[in-house]
Order: C-alpha cells, then sequence, then structure tokens
C-alpha cells in the first residue's frame, strides 16, 4: 500500500498481461470454422477473460456509480465526453464527405461548449442537431476497406483488423487521451469507461438472457452492427440476413405467406 | 339445447374472429406498429406491479398485444435457414415454441428498459400494392445518438406480420442464424430444442419468485 500510483498500476497490468498469455495459451481448441473469425479459439479465450474482468471489476464499478451518482450528475458526465467526441464525429463525417453533418457535429460542439458549460448540458439535442455515431473505423470501412478477420482485444473488446486501426488512430488523437498531467488523464479515462459500462448495464442484461452463447451472439451483432454504421442505417439488402453472401436465407423470405396461412398464427 | 347453444355460440366467436381478421388485414403496418407500441408503453406506463419489476405481468402484456402481429414460423424457419427443411414437423413445431418464448422474454426486458423515452413513428415509405415493407421507428434519447428500431414486415391474409426485428441495425433473426447453425452442427437439431428448452426454463423459474 505504500507504493506510488504509477508502479502499481504497472504491476497490476504486469500481472494481467501474465493471465492473459496463459489463458490464451492453454485455449486454442474451439473453433467452427466461421470464415469471419479464423483466430476463434484466441478470440473465444480473450472474451473469456473479459468477461471475467467485467465481472470482478468493471460491472461492479459501473453498477456502483449508477445506484450512488445522481442521475443528472451522470448525464452531465456522459455529455462532457461525448462533446469532447463530436470534435472527431466531425471530422470523420468530412473524411467521408459527408459535409452537411460534419458541420452539424462542429456545431454541436461549439454551442455544447460554450452555453452547455464544457460540453455538460446538451443545448445542441435541444435544438435539433443529432448527435452522430462516427469513428475512424468507419470511415475506413467507407472508403471501401473490408472487415479483415474478427478480433477480440483485452478490455477493449470486439473488433476487426479494420477497426483495430481505427482504434489506434482514435487513441492517438483522443483528447482524453492526450490530456496532460498524466494523473488528470487517468481519472478522465477511467471516469469515462465506468460511464459507458453504465450505460451498457441494460444491453448486457438483455444480452445474458438472449443468447445461447454469448460469444458468438456478441460477435455477430458487433459485425452487424458496424456494417450498419458504415453505412448510416441502410446497408445493402444481402447483409440483412446472416453473414454477408448468404443467399439462402434472404431467398427463402418470399414463400412464407403459404405457410402463414396455413398454420394461422 | 345445450349442445345447440354451443354451437351457436362457437358460430359467434367464429364470425367474430373472421371481422377482427378483416378488421386486421385493413391496418398499414406503420399504423399498426405505432398503435401496439403506443398501446404496450401505455399499459406498462399505467402498471404499477410492471413498474416495480414483475416481469411475468409484463409478459402478459406482451403476449396478448404484441405476440398477434409476429409471424413465430417464419422468424423461426430464417433463423434455423437451410436446417428447416430437414427438420420434422414435430421438430419444427418445438424449435418455434422455444424461439418464440426466448424472443417474447427478451423482447419484454428490452421494453422494460424504455419508459421515458421520446418514441418517434416513421411514416411508411412503402407503395399500397407492396407486401413486404419495413417499419422505422427511432427512439430519442437526451443526448445520445438515437436508437432504431426496424420491423420487416409482410401481408398476409390475417394482415402485416413481423417477420424480423433489427434494433440499432442488428437482425435478430440473423443473429440467431449463426448459433443455431453452431449447435445444430454439434448436437442435431434435437440438442437445439434442448439447447432452447435449457435456455428459456431457468429464466422462467426466476419469474415466478
Amino acid at each position: 500500500m505504500t507504493q506510488t500510483p504509477t508502479h502499481s498500476f504497472k504491476r497490476l497490468t504486469g500481472s494481467a498481461l501474465v493471465a492473459v498469455i496463459l489463458i490464451v495459451t492453454s485455449g486454442c481448441a474451439t473453433t467452427s470454422g466461421d470464415s469471419r473469425d479464423p483466430f476463434e479459439g484466441f478470440n473465444r479465450s480473450m472474451y473469456g477473460f473479459n468477461q471475467a474482468v467485467d465481472e470482478a471489476v468493471v460491472r461492479p464499478v459501473a453498477q456502483a456509480y449508477k445506484s450512488a451518482v445522481p442521475d443528472i450528475v451522470q448525464t452531465g458526465v456522459r455529455n462532457f465526453f461525448s462533446n469532447l467526441g463530436d470534435i472527431f464525429i466531425s471530422v470523420n463525417n468530412l473524411l467521408q464527405g459527408k459535409v452537411i453533418e460534419a458541420a452539424n457535429d462542429g456545431l454541436r460542439f461549439a454551442i455544447n461548449t460554450t452555453i452547455g458549460g464544457f460540453g455538460v448540458l446538451d443545448w445542441a439535442s435541444e435544438m435539433g442537431l443529432e448527435k452522430h455515431n462516427e469513428d475512424f473505423g468507419q470511415t475506413f470501412g467507407r472508403w471501401g476497406v473490408g472487415d479483415g478477420p474478427y478480433f477480440v482485444w483485452p478490455i477493449l473488446g470486439s473488433s476487426t483488423a479494420r477497426d483495430s486501426v481505427g482504434t489506434v488512430v482514435n487513441i492517438y488523437v483522443d483528447p482524453v487521451s492526450n490530456h496532460r498531467p498524466i494523473a488528470a488523464r487517468q481519472v478522465m479515462v477511467l471516469t469515462r469507461a465506468v460511464s459507458r459500462r453504465a450505460d451498457l448495464l441494460d444491453a448486457s442484461r438483455i444480452l445474458e438472457e438472449a443468447a445461447l452463447d454469448k460469444y458468438v451472439f456478441e460477435r455477430d451483432a458487433y459485425l452487424q452492427r458496424r456494417r450498419n454504421l458504415i453505412y448510416d442505417g441502410s446497408p445493402p439488402k444481402d447483409s440483412r440476413f446472416g453473414p454477408p453472401g448468404d443467399p439462402v436465407a434472404s431467398a427463402s423470405v418470399r414463400s412464407d405467406g403459404e405457410k402463414l396461412n396455413a398454420e394461422g398464427r | 339445447m345445450l349442445k345447440a347453444g354451443r354451437v351457436l355460440l362457437a358460430a359467434g366467436i367464429a364470425s367474430l374472429f373472421v371481422v377482427l381478421q378483416v378488421g386486421a388485414q385493413e391496418t398499414a403496418p406503420d399504423v399498426l406498429v405505432k398503435g401496439v407500441t403506443l398501446e404496450v408503453l401505455d399499459l406498462i406506463g399505467k402498471d404499477k406491479d410492471i413498474q416495480s419489476g414483475d416481469q411475468r405481468k409484463l409478459i402478459e402484456v406482451v403476449e396478448a398485444k404484441v405476440l398477434p402481429h409476429f409471424n413465430f414460423t417464419a422468424m423461426t424457419r430464417l433463423a434455423v435457414a437451410t436446417n428447416w427443411e430437414k427438420s420434422t414437423a414435430d421438430q419444427k413445431k418445438q424449435l418455434t415454441d422455444e424461439f418464440r418464448t426466448l424472443l417474447v422474454r427478451t423482447y419484454s426486458s428490452a421494453l422494460s428498459v424504455y419508459r421515458d423515452q421520446k418514441f418517434d413513428f416513421r411514416p411508411l415509405r412503402a407503395k399500397p400494392t407492396d407486401t413486404d415493407v419495413t417499419v422505422h421507428v427511432r427512439i430519442s434519447q437526451g443526448g445520445r445518438e438515437p436508437v432504431t428500431l426496424e420491423y420487416d414486415m409482410e401481408k398476409t391474409a390475417a394482415g402485416w406480420k413481423v417477420y424480423d426485428v433489427r434494433v440499432v441495425g442488428v437482425s435478430l433473426v440473423a443473429n440467431y442464424r449463426t448459433e443455431f447453425a453452431n449447435e445444430i452442427r454439434s448436437s442435431g437439431i434435437d440438442g437445439l430444442i434442448k439447447g432452447l428448452a435449457a435456455k428459456n426454463r431457468p429464466a422462467q423459474r426466476a419469474e415466478r419468485k
């Protein structure tokens, strides 16, 4: 307990790394041969590790945050980080050639940073300037870069080859990660992470109830979600069922009317 | 006398059913989604038991109000995909029943999350002759990006029926497809039925507590 915070942090990351290596090297067996997920054995191990960390630390902290911190403060914290996010949401919209959306996001940042008190109040949404969801992974996708293999990172979770590169760029330019002094940055990074996890508590409870195999459910949901985001909510029709290029399922939609009538449901 | 009365009653119910069916047929899909959603939200909002977390009562509401507008056979068939044709009639029925239970429960818990949010029902972009449409709903939530719900619906003799729901772009049917295929590959169609039943049962026990 006499260690400096940095020292204990290093020790923590050190032992976490050892744990990761142990888990990963012990479980490279399961694989169902899904072409989108060639590293399934590794990914499942990493997923298991992330789940364990979530159950032991992250989720309890997020639950405590959600129940102990007043709603108005939670909203303020969420808005503050959301506002900082708008800068690069705007940049990414611009990189994708969506000038009006980029202007919308820039205006959001300008309004919320000033009259919204450094982003704590989201006046821009009240004015009808909608919040967008963009990042570098989506921009690369828009430029035609495919998903690449699915990959599960320690702590960060679901990603793909393309999105991993995107995440590196996101972190590199992120105003929070670049904040100095380091101590203040750590507090901000952790607060943001807890706030985000708290927002996902309901979703993870539903996932728990819905999935037969949580790993597969989460992976497929991630891949579908990213595709939907890249196309800003209207992906080409072939992606609506199953993995892209699965013609069997989409073709079978049509013959449905007869079945329904016959069974009278 | 008694017997004749029963026959008459049955005929009365049957004709009422026909009238209702015809009525259902004439409701446009977007109007249907809006009506059902608002009615269910209103019921949930007024019910003290559901407000305080009575999951079983919530499921009852969903079963009575939402379930009739879903085509679970179609949803199950789409999720089971190529293995559907390899299943016996009995297996198909069991798969559909178990999948319905799972979906109703998941849908109910998802519903219980949304309470004070603003629902925005988008006008339908379809021709009157279309028989396969998507109804878009957006749920605004303050400064966060809105949650989108898309209902894929098909016109049938019994009115418009939902055969897939996409939440923030994630299709439920597509998401279950890989899970089902994996389960069938490793333990067969009966294995999947057993897996679904096992998934459904502990939750049902928990609800009764």
